[in-house]
C-alpha cells in the first residue's frame, strides 16, 4: 500500500494508483483518460500534488508515491 | 415567472461577456442549497461567486442538486470563483489556478485579506496578486478598498473589473463613503462593481445611482429572514438605481420650487 496525505488526512492507496484513480475513489465518478468524468458531466474539482497543480489531462499519467501530499478542491458556498 | 427584466439593450459587459443582470450574487451564508437556489433564481443573477475548498463527499439522499457546482450548472448561472481566505498574493494565485482548473473559467474574484478581524483588503498583496494573475491570463475582478487611487492602479495593472467595498464584508453597513465610490466610478474605464457591506435594497440602489455598473452581495440575501423575497427586492433595486442613474436626477436645491404654476390661480 502507498500512504499519502489527502486533504490533510492519512489515506492508503493500492500501489501504482494514479491521480485519476484517486479522483475516481473520492468523487465516486469514473474518470476518462482525458480527465473528464465518464458520465459526460462536469466534475468541478482540481488536484494539487505536493503544492503543484496537476491538470486533468495528466491525471491518468500521474502516479502517486509514498508520502505524497494531495489536495482535491471544489467549489463551495462563498461570497 | 419573473415580473421585471433588465432591458436587453443595457447588459453589463465584462471581458466581452454580456450579462443580463447587474446583480452579482455570492453564495456564502445560505443554510441550505435548496434555499440558495431559490434565492439565486429570484435575484435574476447570471453570475455568482463560489469559494474553493477541500472536496468532501456530498451527503447521500439529498433531493435535487447535491453540490453547489451542479446547482449553478443546473440554473445556468456563470460561476465566479473567489480567493476568499487568502492572506498573501502567493496563496491567492494558487487558489485562482485551482479554480481555473476545477471550474474551467479564467475569471476570478481576487480577495486578499489583511486580517480576520476587519476582512479588509491588503493593498500591497492585492496589487502584487493582480499583476501576477493578469500575467497568467486571468480576468481579475479585484476586490478593493474604497480608495480611488488604488482602484485606478488595479485597472492600470489589467484588472477586468474593480470591486470597491461599501463597508467591511458582512457588516450590512451600506456605503460608508459614497464620495469615494463616485470618484472611483468617474475615473474608471473598466466596470465598477460595488462589493461588500450591502445591507438592504436601498444600499444597492444607491450604488447604482452613484454610477456603479453592478452590485455584488451575499449575506444581505442569504442571512435575511426571507432570502427569496430579499433577493427579489435587490433585483428591483439594482434595476431602479441603474435607471435613475441614466435618467439624470434633478439638482439638489436649498429652497422649495413649486411644481404647480401660480399663473391662472383663481382669486379665492
Amino acid at each position: 500500500m502507498t500512504q499519502i496525505s489527502l486533504n490533510g488526512a492519512a489515506h492508503s492507496l493500492t500501489d501504482g494508483s494514479t491521480v485519476a484513480d484517486l479522483v475516481h475513489t473520492v468523487t465516486g465518478r469514473p474518470i476518462n483518460p482525458d480527465g473528464r468524468p465518464a458520465d459526460g458531466g462536469r466534475l468541478g474539482v482540481a488536484v494539487a500534488l505536493n503544492a503543484g497543480i496537476v491538470p486533468r489531462s495528466l491525471w491518468a499519467a500521474t502516479p502517486l508515491s509514498m508520502n505524497d501530499d494531495v489536495e482535491i478542491v471544489t467549489a463551495v458556498q462563498g461570497g | 415567472m419573473t415580473t421585471t427584466t433588465t432591458p436587453v439593450s443595457d447588459p453589463l459587459v465584462i471581458d466581452g461577456v454580456p450579462l443580463g443582470s447587474r446583480l452579482i450574487m455570492g453564495t456564502g451564508g445560505a443554510p441550505s442549497l435548496d434555499g440558495l437556489g431559490a434565492a439565486l433564481v429570484a435575484s435574476g443573477t447570471e453570475l455568482t461567486t463560489v469559494a474553493m475548498r477541500r472536496y468532501s463527499t456530498p451527503t447521500a439522499g439529498t433531493a435535487g442538486a447535491v453540490n453547489l457546482f451542479d446547482l449553478l450548472l443546473e440554473k445556468n448561472i456563470r460561476v465566479l470563483p473567489n480567493t476568499a481566505g487568502c492572506f498573501t498574493a502567493r496563496e491567492a494565485v494558487m487558489t485562482a489556478e485551482l479554480a481555473r482548473e476545477a471550474l474551467e473559467t479564467d475569471w476570478v474574484k481576487l480577495e486578499v485579506i489583511a486580517d480576520e478581524h476587519t476582512l479588509l483588503p491588503d493593498a500591497v498583496e492585492l496589487v502584487d496578486a493582480t499583476e501576477q494573475l493578469v500575467n497568467r491570463g486571468f480576468k481579475v475582478f479585484a476586490y478593493t478598498n474604497d480608495d480611488p487611487v488604488l482602484a485606478l492602479r488595479l485597472e492600470q495593472l489589467g484588472a477586468a473589473a474593480v470591486m470597491p467595498l461599501g463597508a467591511p464584508i458582512g457588516t450590512g453597513l451600506g456605503i460608508l463613503n459614497p464620495h469615494n465610490i463616485g470618484l472611483i466610478v468617474a475615473r474608471a474605464s473598466v466596470p465598477v462593481v460595488l462589493d461588500a457591506g450591502i445591507g438592504t435594497a436601498s444600499d444597492a440602489a444607491l450604488a447604482m445611482e452613484l454610477g456603479c455598473d453592478a452590485v455584488l452581495l451575499a449575506t444581505a440575501v442569504t442571512r435575511a429572514q426571507d432570502p427569496v423575497r430579499m433577493a427579489e427586492a435587490f433585483k428591483h433595486a439594482v434595476i431602479g438605481g441603474r435607471l435613475a442613474a441614466r435618467a439624470g436626477r434633478i439638482p439638489k436645491r436649498e429652497h422649495a420650487l413649486a411644481s404647480s404654476a401660480m399663473e391662472g390661480r383663481p382669486d379665492l
